[in-house]
């Protein structure tokens, strides 16, 4: 074997070896998480958890009112940001496709994506909280349909530019009108991948802490009310983790592990529904 | 070069033999017919007539404005911005490329097919059903029929009735060709445009489309783009050669391919360039 040949196959086994070390790196810092989150979180999952509310220290508190807050507040959100991410995407792909208009709300959307969360946290708060005088579910979930709309407009987008040319024209020539190949035709050829995109949006934003700070401000007591302050997982981890109390940092360690979970199972179901597609 | 005369052909003298022939007459006529892709000239004065119930065959070599041709005639172009077209496309005596003709009414009298077949990610019935729901309001028992009715006019009724709510997307290259014909058809047009059907088919599937297309000009006004002259000699009643953006000559097939009248015809149809 001539030298070259093999400094190239040393190269190739230390490029290999390094890259992956790397790989294993890092799935050993989400392998850790898991772990401790289990650890630490699993021993206090009981079912009192789910069906009580907060309370204060020694009182047997659980997270029933920041799991419904939660809940409450993703789906205001989504509900808000799935209809306004698709049309908005669809409008980049299939209406503005090389215009400035298009152009710039592309890249309006690109920077929103990147935005700190706290930022929209601290926008919402001027936009509702300061002109209504209240923190309220109604905020939070704004506040994160404001994380999630960029998010779904990027893959909306990007889904429906992967739909061939052809199969539009092919829509056209049987005479449909411009709005039929669109919902007809290229969503349901985007679909997967739409909804895959809405599905990582929600695991997302159900994580999110930030943007709740200053809008649903939370609440230790039992509200579903969206006018009102209201309580969410994430907030409830922030305010418990930080406590003096064992029994309440247990609670936070129960709480990340229940969004954890949660999150993990959405985007399962993501990846799942986009390798069925394919 | 035949390129420099601005009228080089018509298909006039070709509809006459017919009209003597067995009487058909031209469908789809153009006069003067020119067409730009944005500052870009791509058809120059095409002036051929079309002639009802029979097979017209485009050849040239590749962009010499063949599919521009069949991509203008359906209107196909006015969904992109920057492209138009002036002169006239009569059918009817209507011109079609005028602007206050629907183009989707249209699209549904003049159908068209694809060099690569298109079926939309739905199954084989809502493949047909789709084109269908767009122009007519039919019953469930209708639809069924008229489903049937086109996938039998298609040739693939036998390959299909066991599967009609099975995904298009699980059949072959050339049944999906054929059901995108049967979903053309189903529309019930007058005319067919062919956009090389066959290039991205097997010879066998080929024949199968070939022997179709025959079957099909007893009721449709055919137009096919093809690279293949064979295909063209085939398939066809009669041919026009194009060639950077004319007509150079168009006549009976058996004569283009026996006896050209213009030089450059003879240099393609025998295969000396292209």
């Amino acid at each position: 074997m001539s030298a070259r040949a093999t400094r190239r196959k040393a190269v190739n086994l230390v490029a290999g070896v390094v890259a992956g070390a790397a790989a294993l790196l890092s799935l050993l810092a989400l392998g850790s998480i898991l772990w401790t989150l289990v650890a630490r979180g699993l021993p206090a999952l009981h079912w009192s958890v789910l069906t009580t509310s907060m309370a204060p220290t020694g009182e047997n508190g659980g997270l029933a009112n920041a799991i419904v807050g939660s809940l409450i507040q993703v789906a205001l959100g989504m509900a808000v940001a799935v209809p306004i991410g698709i049309m908005a995407g669809t409008y980049l792909s299939e209406y503005a496709r090389g215009s400035k208009l298009g152009d710039v709300i592309r890249f309006v959307s690109d920077i929103l994506l990147s935005a700190p969360s706290i930022l929209v946290g601290l926008f919402v708060y001027v936009l509702l909280v300061a002109t209504t005088n209240t923190y309220s579910g109604f905020a939070g979930g704004i506040a994160l349909a404001v994380i999630a709309i960029p998010m779904i407009v990027r893959t909306t987008e990007d889904m429906l530019s992967l739909v061939p040319v052809a199969l539009r024209e092919a829509a056209a020539a049987l005479g449909a009108p411009k709005w039929k190949v669109v919902t007809l035709i290229a969503w349901r050829a985007a679909g997967s991948g739409i909804s895959t995109g809405i599905l990582l949006a929600l695991a997302r934003v159900a994580g999110e802490t930030a943007p709740l700070l200053f809008t649903s401000l939370g609440n230790l007591n039992w509200s579903t009310s969206l006018g009102k302050p209201m309580a969410s997982l994430p907030l409830t981890i922030y305010q418990y983790a930080g406590s003096p109390y064992d029994d309440l940092v247990q609670l936070a360690w129960t709480g990340a592990l229940l969004v954890t979970l949660g999150v993990l199972a959405i985007n399962i179901i993501a990846q799942l529904a986009l390798s069925r597609k394919r | 070069m035949a390129a420099d005369s601005p009228q080089v052909a018509s298909l006039g003298d070709v509809v006459g033999r017919h009209d003597t022939m067995d009487g058909s007459k031209p469908f789809i006529t153009t006069r003067n017919l020119d067409f730009y892709y944005g500052e870009n000239q791509a058809l120059k004065s095409i002036n051929l007539d079309f002639p009802e119930r029979r097979v017209t065959a485009l050849i040239g070599p590749s962009g010499c404005g063949k599919s521009t041709l069949l991509r203008v005639i359906n209107r196909m172009y006015s969904l992109y911005p920057g492209q138009r077209a002036t002169g006239e496309v009569m059918m009817g005596g209507v011109n079609l490329i005028d602007p206050k003709v629907d183009p989707t009414e249209l699209r549904s009298r003049i159908g068209m097919v694809f060099q690569k077949p298109t079926p939309f990610p739905m199954s084989i019935y809502e493949n047909i059903a789709f084109g269908l729901r767009l122009h007519e309001k039919l019953s469930k028992g209708a639809m069924d029929e008229r489903v049937e009715w086109s996938l039998r006019k298609a040739a693939i009724w036998e390959e299909t009735k066991d599967r009609l709510n099975t995904s298009a997307l699980g059949m072959s290259g050339g049944q999906q060709q054929r059901l995108c014909i049967a979903r053309t058809i189903a529309v019930r047009p007058q005319v067919l445009l062919f956009d090389e059907p066959t290039s991205a088919l097997d010879p066998i599937s080929t024949a199968k489309v070939e022997e179709l297309i025959a079957e099909l000009r007893t009721e449709f006004t055919i137009l096919i783009v093809t690279h293949s002259m064979q295909q063209a000699a085939r398939c066809s009643d009669q041919t026009a050669f194009m060639y950077l953006g004319q007509v150079v000559e168009a006549g009976a097939t058996a004569q283009i391919f026996t006896n050209p009248r213009e030089q450059k015809t003879r240099e393609y149809v025998t295969g000396r360039f292209g």
